[in-house]
């Protein structure tokens, strides 16, 4: 089982999600630099957080022409497991590998805390070893992270089951001011209607050691791993 | 082009060197200076690139420990051992005037400043620190310059992926348009990576990497070695640059890799005077010359004369001279991070600095003399006037409380004392996956894993954890220079014990008025003496630092501010320790004695409470024994990694009570989510004539711990044993209902854990609001 985490210049949480993969769980993992055309022999992608080429213009706006997303997009409509997680998932989106998009926080401001989550569905390769119930504490990062998308889309997301995550308070309530960036219907993470695509704003992998204060995390990693696990890499 | 204006005594004046300075210049050169040199004189003996007022004075502070691998002054930072061949580098350093004219840009190019200060020592920038100071927050300018710097700062520190995990703000009307932006950053290397800024090996080729020069940033230095005004603002707006992150993080990626090569022999970023800077300071260092062509400089403009390019301080350029013969593995490196890049010269023989435009000559300056041999002063010192009024204060007409109930709420609320989440939530303080201890703790604590150094594969080595902290309460320092100096020097240290680690170095960012001004040049001998007292107590030796002058505006000067940075280490994970209260049933142990019998005011000179309850600024600050200090920061480490500590806070602005209060609230569960517990708190052993004294003084050398019911007395008689006083105060209360009750021999109160923690949490929000 082989993972690669893509690296563009302006990825700063590549590390951290290569370290997660390789010593936390012991995989096999590498770097896929931005300008590669294959995702070679990995069974699964990561994009990770940052700023990949500095997105001034608009997150994810340059990324999605980049050499290796062309190659992730292949790998992706092949049935190949891609995640992305913060710049990760606004890439996805601009990409058109997830529906809807990241727009500024409602604050107008960066936030960097620990927020709780819903796993809205357990049927994902993703969430899957999520135990019913468990809330998950786990921070967020990001100045544009509130989730935007139609009524429709919004629909379909519901009715699909695509919705991966949403904020909720500590209690576990799903409230308005439990939402830390303004997303329709609070939503933190979702998968596409393939569900091979998936992507949250929230860090996993800086909540996967108990050392930095908590390691729930780790259940989206595992998920991924068992998932890979059943079902037959790519041929 | 216009041909170059000739040199007049008011040409001098403009370029802020004094005709006594001129007649320096005119013997060193034996001829005058053309208008380009004039330039480069201005800013290589500007204070902040000569430290021409400082320089000696600063020969007090301690500079070596075994620890030092490069000691201050030597490189663009200095470099401490940290055991198992890794060592770290790490420098604050100020950004006030760009922030005071531009708050965005200004704060957000201090940052990327210290971050290249870093990595161009070959070491992997891993975390940042900041301490901030503002005017009051109802000026509406104030809040737009508080605004302002915390997204610059947040803006950079994020998109290059530095985790900003502590700081310090102040607010106070001294700052108010003079806003101190002091930023820190650490990096972490193996010894073996230790690079140079020096230009060595004659022939070798000069390369220049990064974005083109323009004409932003144009002789900052210089400027900010002025006093500010309202005109030279307005006239200077132009000398604040304006930072690129990404760029930056490019930069980095690609020193870092070049470093690895072994193919550069100096490296040096081009930071304040720019290309001027860098090129005369790598051949001083060097022994050698250098000589570039200004035409081979990438340009944003076609018509920059070469004073224009020369004083340039665009950002995220670096200066690398590389091993002839191995150009082709350097432009490969440049290429794949897509940076502009240009060979522009090469060392030379000759001990001169030579820059030519188009083959034509433009300078000609002895390079080891433009760069160490600036005049130095030693300014005439007179002790304040305003002392006299400080030392007269007493306690008289300042009734004793007979309630503290409000009191607490107010100070709680004080902008200086409330919570900073406000600022740190704006940082990104996780990113690399390293901090053990948030921002809202006595210190932050990162663990320095593989992927903290440069280069892929670094095997195997004992993972390390760091605690760092940065201090200095101005306010004392004002009332008292030389106490308040140690005191801040004392506080970060007592806030690295607090969080289990023992000091190993520190950086120092004097913040001061205009050197000129006997009675502030005063205010600066004092405080770097008292600094450098405090940092030989902590065997903390000072590995680099900062001077920041004219610091002051047509209403005054600010309050001088020598702010501390202090790096400790934690020799294990068990031993990390945060402030607040941890379990029901704990015991609640006072470390250090609860007043001092010689302060005639009781903790009380310069304290919060007397600036907010009684709006007096004034009295002489509690007395600084750093030998108490030292014992008590040894004594409770020794505690801590005996596992017998479960919480430790220290007591510093608003004293004991809200050093309590902290320990109830301070705990962050998550957003919006902060974890409550009481105390019950019994004083009435404590001796006090005053009450006020009692729980809001800020008599120094005090720390709260908590432990378990079980080793209270262990502890107790341990701290004893070493001569340190610890007193059992309380007992830690209930999570649900919260509250903190306080009992002394003139009466008995109770405070709602989530009434303080409103006040003390959300003040600044909506002050902001």
């Amino acid at each position: 089982m082989k993972f690669a985490v893509l690296q563009f210049p302006g990825s700063n949480c590549d590390q951290d999600c290569v370290h997660v993969l390789r010593s936390v769980f012991g995989r096999p993992t590498e770097l896929l630099w931005h300008k590669e055309y294959s995702v070679g022999d990995a069974d699964a992608v990561f994009i990770p957080g940052g700023f990949s080429y500095g997105d001034y213009l608009r997150t994810g706006s340059i990324a999605r022409f980049s050499p290796v997303m062309g190659a992730v997009k292949e790998f992706a409509d092949n049935g190949g497991f891609v995640f992305g997680i913060c710049n990760g998932f606004q890439i996805l989106c601009e990409a058109g590998m997830l529906p809807g998009a990241l727009i500024r926080n409602r604050s107008l401001q960066f936030r960097c805390e620990h927020v709780y989550l819903q796993t809205a569905t357990h049927d994902s390769p993703f969430t899957g070893q999520i135990p019913e119930g468990k809330n998950l504490r786990i921070p967020i990062a990001h100045g544009e992270g509130n989730y935007f998308c139609d009524d429709e889309t919004l629909q379909s997301l519901e009715d699909n089951g695509q919705i991966l995550f949403q904020y909720i308070d500590a209690e576990g309530d799903l409230t308005d001011h439990a939402n830390p960036n303004g997303s329709r219907a609070n939503i933190a993470g979702i998968c596409n209607e393939k569900r091979n695509v998936g992507g949250m704003m929230p860090h996993p992998e800086r909540a996967s050691e108990a050392v930095l204060g908590g390691d729930d995390g780790r259940l989206i990693f595992q998920s991924l791993i068992a998932t890979l696990k059943t079902q037959p890499p790519l041929a | 082009m216009p041909s170059d204006p000739a040199i007049t005594p008011e040409l001098v004046a403009e370029h802020n060197l004094t005709p006594e300075e001129y007649e320096g210049i005119l013997e060193l050169l034996g001829r005058e200076p053309n208008y380009t040199e004039l330039g480069i004189f201005s800013v290589m003996w500007s204070e902040h690139c000569s430290y021409k007022n400082t320089r000696a004075l600063l020969k007090g502070f301690p500079t070596q420990s075994p620890r030092v691998l490069v000691a201050a002054g030597e490189e663009n930072a200095g470099i401490l051992d940290i055991g198992d061949g890794l060592a770290i580098s790490f420098k604050i350093e100020s950004h006030n005037h760009p922030s005071a004219v531009e708050p965005f840009q200004g704060a957000a190019t201090g940052v990327g400043g210290i971050i290249r200060d870093i990595f161009t020592m070959g070491a992997r920038p891993v975390c940042a620190m900041n301490s901030l100071r503002f005017g009051e927050l109802s000026n509406p300018n104030v809040r737009r310059l508080f605004r302002g710097v915390v997204s610059g700062i947040a803006h950079y520190g994020n998109c290059f992926g530095i985790p900003t995990v502590g700081g310090e703000v102040y607010f106070d009307k001294s700052y108010e348009g003079n806003p101190l932006v002091n930023a820190f950053a650490l990096g972490v290397l193996r010894h073996d990576q230790i690079a140079r800024g020096a230009a060595k090996g004659v022939g070798n080729p000069v390369f220049y990497v990064g974005p083109a020069t323009g004409r932003d940033g144009l002789a900052g230095a210089a400027f900010a070695s002025q006093d500010l005004t309202e005109e030279s603002a307005e006239h200077q707006r132009g000398a604040v640059q304006v930072g690129d992150p990404f760029m930056e993080k490019l930069c980095m990626e690609a020193c870092l890799e070049l470093l690895a090569t072994g193919a550069v022999t100096g490296i040096q970023d081009m930071g304040a005077a720019g290309l001027t800077c860098s090129t005369c300071e790598t051949a001083a260092r060097g022994g050698t010359g250098i000589e570039i062509d200004l035409a081979k400089v990438p340009q944003r403009s076609s018509d920059m004369t070469p004073y224009e390019i020369l004083l340039s301080e665009s950002q995220e350029r670096m200066l690398i001279i590389v091993e002839q013969g191995r150009e082709e593995e350097v432009k490969r490196i440049f290429d794949k991070w897509d940076l502009p890049w240009a060979e522009i010269g090469n060392v030379t023989g000759t001990g001169q600095m030579v820059v030519k435009n188009h083959g034509e000559m433009v300078v000609d300056l002895p390079a080891s003399k433009l760069a160490d041999d600036a005049p130095v002063y030693h300014r005439e010192a007179t002790e304040p006037k305003y002392l006299a009024a400080v030392r007269a204060f007493t306690l008289e007409g300042i009734d004793d409380l007979d309630d503290p109930t409000a009191a607490l709420g107010k100070l709680l609320k004080w902008p200086t004392i409330a919570s900073k989440n406000w600022v740190y939530r704006q940082y990104d303080h996780m990113v690399r996956a390293n901090t053990m201890v948030n921002p809202g703790s006595d210190a932050a604590v990162i663990r320095i894993k593989a992927d903290s150094i440069p280069g892929d594969g670094n095997g195997a080595f004992p993972e390390k954890i760091l605690a760092l902290a940065v201090d200095c309460n101005a306010t004392h320092v004002y009332l008292d220079p030389f106490e308040g100096a140690k005191a801040a020097v004392a506080e970060c240290a007592r806030n690295l014990a607090c969080s289990g680690a023992t000091p190993i170095g520190s950086t120092d960012n004097l913040n001061f008025g205009n050197p000129h001004n006997p009675e502030l040049f005063w205010q600066l001998k004092e405080s770097v003496r008292g600094l450098a007292e405090g940092c030989a107590a902590f065997d903390a030796p000072v590995t680099g630092g900062n001077v920041s002058l004219y610091n002051q505006n047509p209403e005054g000067a600010i309050d001088p501010t020598p702010t501390m940075a202090m790096v400790g280490l934690i020799e294990d994970a068990a031993h990390v320790t945060t402030q607040w209260f941890k379990d029901e049933g704990d015991a609640i142990i006072l470390l250090g004695e609860p007043l001092d019998a010689e302060d005639a005011l009781h903790g009380l000179g310069g304290s919060a409470f007397l600036q907010v309850l009684h709006k007096q600024k004034t009295g002489t600050p509690s007395r600084c024994n750093l030998e108490t200090e030292r014992t008590l920061g040894t004594t409770l480490l020794g505690l801590i990694q005996s596992g017998l500590v479960k919480g430790a806070h220290d007591c510093a602005e608003g004293g004991l009570a809200v050093a309590l209060a902290e320990c109830c609230f301070s705990e962050l569960e998550g957003r919006n989510t902060p974890r409550f517990i009481g105390a019950e708190i019994d004083l009435i052993k404590l001796k006090s004539e005053r009450l006020d004294a009692l729980l809001f003084g800020e008599t120094l050398g005090r720390i709260v711990i908590t432990t378990s019911e079980l080793d209270s007395v262990k502890a107790i008689e341990r701290t004893k044993l070493m001569g340190v006083p610890a007193r059992r105060i309380g007992t830690v209360g209930e999570v649900k209902g919260a509250a903190l009750k306080i009992k002394s021999t003139t009466g008995e109160w109770s405070w709602e854990v989530a009434r303080l923690h409103d006040l003390w949490w959300n003040s600044i929000d909506n002050a902001m609001a």
